[in-house]
């Protein structure tokens, strides 16, 4: 029902996608995979008329369609679930299902209609752990995903976009959203579903897109491809020429954990040692950034030891040496109003060490050092581009000389060339001594960069890894499959 | 209907008991009133008094009518997630427009009322304009247009001036039983906001945009025409209380807005009734509860005879703890 082709579009000069074919078939569940940056996204969002293409074509049953906005697009029949929920937490079911196409009767709303239609829907779909009058913010996480497909069905959407619609579930809520996928596809409803994991693309696809660096690779009926072959499909590439050598080998212990836990995490033993970059993988909700928050005491540990110790606020945490660049830069990274030189004082002003770092000569040497252009250095932050912004925050911990550095999604939202650069800026910091913990959802990566890979799962340490341990392995272990 | 009534059941069973309705703040509000009330009187009888005397109890109604109508429209403007600081000066505005059309002559009523009610709607959407198409936070776009209001008036008036009739006068101050008109008044313009936020489209767009602008924007909601018809709304508010005050003072004056600290104490009577000040959460019930429970506070301490200072301590920190129970209420809820 949906054809795309030849769909083209840049931002700022960058191109994200090109050429880009996509056919989905009333009915089936189309998985669209590829690794993060691919253009999946991006793709999604043209769908839906969030984006307008640069160039290509759009059809709905043959004929040609373009969309100013998310409501066109929806009168079309299109309608998408975000991986943050569009939703009223403070109204009831009813209300948010038909927000803004409340049905009035003489005039004024009539409630009664727009529960029993929203009863309808939810019998219809079979799931009733709830009712269209309670209020959203009570109902568990997967049961506000009930509420954002009712909602879809309410505009009889003919085509549902999920993005990442489990990053937000546990296991067993999975369960609960494959029922409901299975039962939109009996409806005849065609469904494009993008997942990182790739076992879900193998249990409710039909087919399958695999899209890389903004272009389509091909599309295949799920039954001919193996799992291996889609990973090569996504990452297309040899690993190890990507990212930096590794080095020698590891120094002294930093530091380290013995059954460390708090609210989120639970028994974790963990060493960071001098010159060493450890991978920390695991699916999103399995505690990975709870970890670096609590090894830096912005969400303490509460249990079990840290040595040299366990600090109980983020102020502990840089007098230990440990600093932490966090997994978003723009909200609690960086003040984005403020210039250049103002974020990288940041941290060494608020601790009171702002003379000592603030001499010019020694930002300066560190701005160099990361090979951030001068014509940027008294900007306001939010001018930069992403990879300029992560450098930013990189050199506002350099400036406390940290001995354990922790990196949250590093290079997310970066393009390719600063990545390589933020990529190769670690692994100096590594070789100069600095013990290095990563978090990254992107497996290559995470295993291109890691001499080690701990793999976190439900808030524990579910295993480690070698350097080059392969992908499979690492899914393996954070999905907790037993093979 | 079975097929209704089953869906719901368990959630409802979840959820039920005395715990879920203290978890409404509304009815946290009235709890509160009520409690109020029983110190009060205790406390007043162990005085040697009687706290709630017919005369007591017309006061604290006549005394909250006009911060109670005030606040009312503070609640449009706060649920949708914006806020009014010019109410103030518009009241004093109104109330001289209103005193001087009159000029002492009965049928002169009905004009003031619709260049009163004129002005207001001219105020209100300037305000929400100056929000929604300058990109003015709404605590500057109001604080401003309040002080262009300001210098006007001052400009022309140095004192009170025109003069409202006798039968005008009577909103002021007469009764129907223990029930003052002005209080009806109060009562009517609550009802009508009740009426708009739970039963018209309009009322559930106002939520929609102060719970998540860009949720609502995406569902199809026109968010800044619902925020200009909230303010003129809000404006239309205050200038009925502008007329209410007229009608009490027999003429208008230049400072009765900001002398009653209207902008301020409406906002404080709003949060206290359990809306948040982000938006989209709260209603009219609860800032009834807020304006009843901030006059019985008054008529307590005058009864008491405690000293002008000590109250105002005591109704900052009423607020403070008010709003910091909420707000831990709504913490804990995270599923």
């Amino acid at each position: 029902m949906l054809s795309m082709r030849g769909i083209g579009k840049s931002f700022l000069g960058v191109r994200v996608l090109s050429g880009v074919d996509l056919e989905v078939r009333a009915g089936e569940v189309h998985a669209v995979v590829g690794e993060n940056g691919a253009g999946k996204s991006t793709l999604m969002k043209i769908i839906c008329g969030v984006h307008a293409p640069d160039e290509g074509l759009i059809e709905i049953d043959g004929r040609p369609v373009s969309f100013g906005h998310p409501l066109e697009a929806q009168r079309s029949g299109i309608a998408i679930i975000h991986q943050e929920f569009n939703l009223l937490p403070e109204r009831t079911v009813a209300e948010n299902v038909f927000l803004g196409r409340e049905p009035v009767r003489r005039g004024l709303v009539d409630r009664a209609a727009m529960e029993k239609a929203t009863a309808r829907l939810l019998d219809e779909l079979g799931e009733g752990p709830f009712g269209p009058r309670d209020t959203v913010k009570r109902l568990p996480v997967a049961q506000q995903q009930i509420v954002e497909i009712v909602k879809a069905l309410s505009v009889n959407a003919r085509l549902l976009v999920m993005d990442e619609p489990s990053a937000a579930l546990a296991e067993h809520e999975v369960e609960l959203l494959y029922r409901l996928i299975g039962r939109l596809r009996d409806r005849g409803v065609a469904v494009v579903y993008i997942s990182h994991r790739l076992r879900e693309v193998f249990d409710l696809a039909d087919r399958v897109t695999v899209l890389k660096d903004g272009a389509r690779v091909t599309t295949l009926p799920i039954g001919e491809v193996t799992r291996d072959e889609l990973i090569r499909l996504m990452v297309g590439r040899d690993l190890g020429t990507y990212y930096p050598p590794r080095s020698a080998g590891a120094g002294e212990v930093r530091l380290s954990l013995r059954g460390a836990g708090n609210h989120k995490l639970r028994d974790i033993d963990l060493e960071l040692r001098a010159g060493e970059i450890v991978g920390i993988a695991g699916l999103q909700g399995s505690g990975r950034s709870e970890l670096a928050k609590a090894i830096f005491g912005a969400e303490p540990f509460t249990t079990g030891e840290m040595t040299p110790s366990r600090p109980r606020s983020v102020r502990e945490g840089v007098a230990l040496g440990i600093g932490l660049v966090t997994e978003d830069r723009k909200a609690e990274g960086l003040a984005l109003r403020q210039s250049v030189r103002d974020n990288v004082l940041l941290v060494a002003r608020a601790v009171g060490a702002g003379n000592r770092a603030g001499n010019r000569a020694g930002v300066r040497g560190l701005l160099e050092r990361v090979r951030l252009s001068p014509a940027h250095r008294e900007q306001e932050v939010r001018y930069l581009s992403g990879g300029n912004q992560q450098k930013v925050v990189l050199v506002k911990w350099m400036t406390m000389a940290p001995r354990v550095l922790l990196f949250d999604e590093p290079t997310r939202g970066v393009d390719v060339g600063a990545k390589a650069a933020i990529h190769d800026l670690m692994r100096e910091l590594a070789n100069d001594g600095m013990a290095i913990m990563m978090i990254s959802s992107e497996l290559p990566e995470l295993i291109g960069m890691s001499d080690r890979v701990v793999v976190l799962r439900d808030g524990r340490v579910a295993g480690t890894l070698p350097a080059g341990a392969s992908e499979e392995a690492v899914m393996r272990l954070a999905a907790g499959e037993v093979t | 209907m079975d097929l209704l009534t089953r869906a719901r059941r368990p959630a409802r069973r979840s959820y039920g008991g005395l715990a879920s309705h203290l978890r409404d703040p509304a009815r946290v509000v009235f709890l509160a009133l009520f409690g109020l009330v029983a110190a009060g009187w205790a406390l007043v009888a162990f005085d040697g008094g009687q706290f709630l005397t017919l005369e007591s109890v017309v006061g604290i109604q006549q005394r909250s009518a006009a911060l109670g109508i005030v606040a009312i429209g503070q609640t449009l403007a706060i649920l949708a997630g914006s806020l009014d600081l010019s109410v103030a000066y518009l009241i004093s505005l109104t109330s001289l427009v209103a005193a001087e059309i009159m000029a002492g002559q009965d049928r002169n009523a009905g004009p003031a009322i619709a260049a009163v009610l004129a002005i207001s709607a001219l105020v209100g959407l300037v305000n929400g304009l100056v929000i929604t198409r300058l990109q003015v936070h709404a605590f500057i776009a109001t604080l401003g247009v309040g002080l262009i209001i300001k210098g006007v008036v001052d400009h022309l008036y140095d004192g009170p001036a025109g003069k409202v009739p006798e039968s005008f006068q009577l909103l002021g101050y007469s009764r129907v039983g223990p029930i003052p008109v002005s209080a009806m008044l109060w009562a009517g313009v609550a009802v009508v906001a009740w009426f708009l936020l739970s039963r018209t489209r309009l009322g559930y767009r106002i939520y929609a945009v102060g719970g998540n602008e860009e949720v609502a924007r995406l569902s199809g909601i026109r968010t800044s025409r619902v925020i200009v018809i909230t303010h003129v709304l809000c404006s239309f508010c205050a200038g009925i209380a502008g007329l209410l005050l007229a009608a009490r003072l027999g003429a208008g004056a230049p400072t009765v807005g900001t002398d009653g600290g209207y902008e301020l104490e409406s906002i404080a009577a709003v949060v206290l009734g359990g809306t948040a000040l982000a938006g989209g959460r709260g209603g009219v019930a609860g800032t009834v509860g807020g304006v009843l429970l901030l006059a019985v506070l008054d008529t307590l301490f005058n009864q008491l005879e405690v000293n002008s200072f000590a109250k105002d301590v005591v109704r900052g920190a009423v607020i403070v703890i008010a709003v910091a129970v909420y707000a831990r209420r709504g913490t804990r809820r995270v599923a």
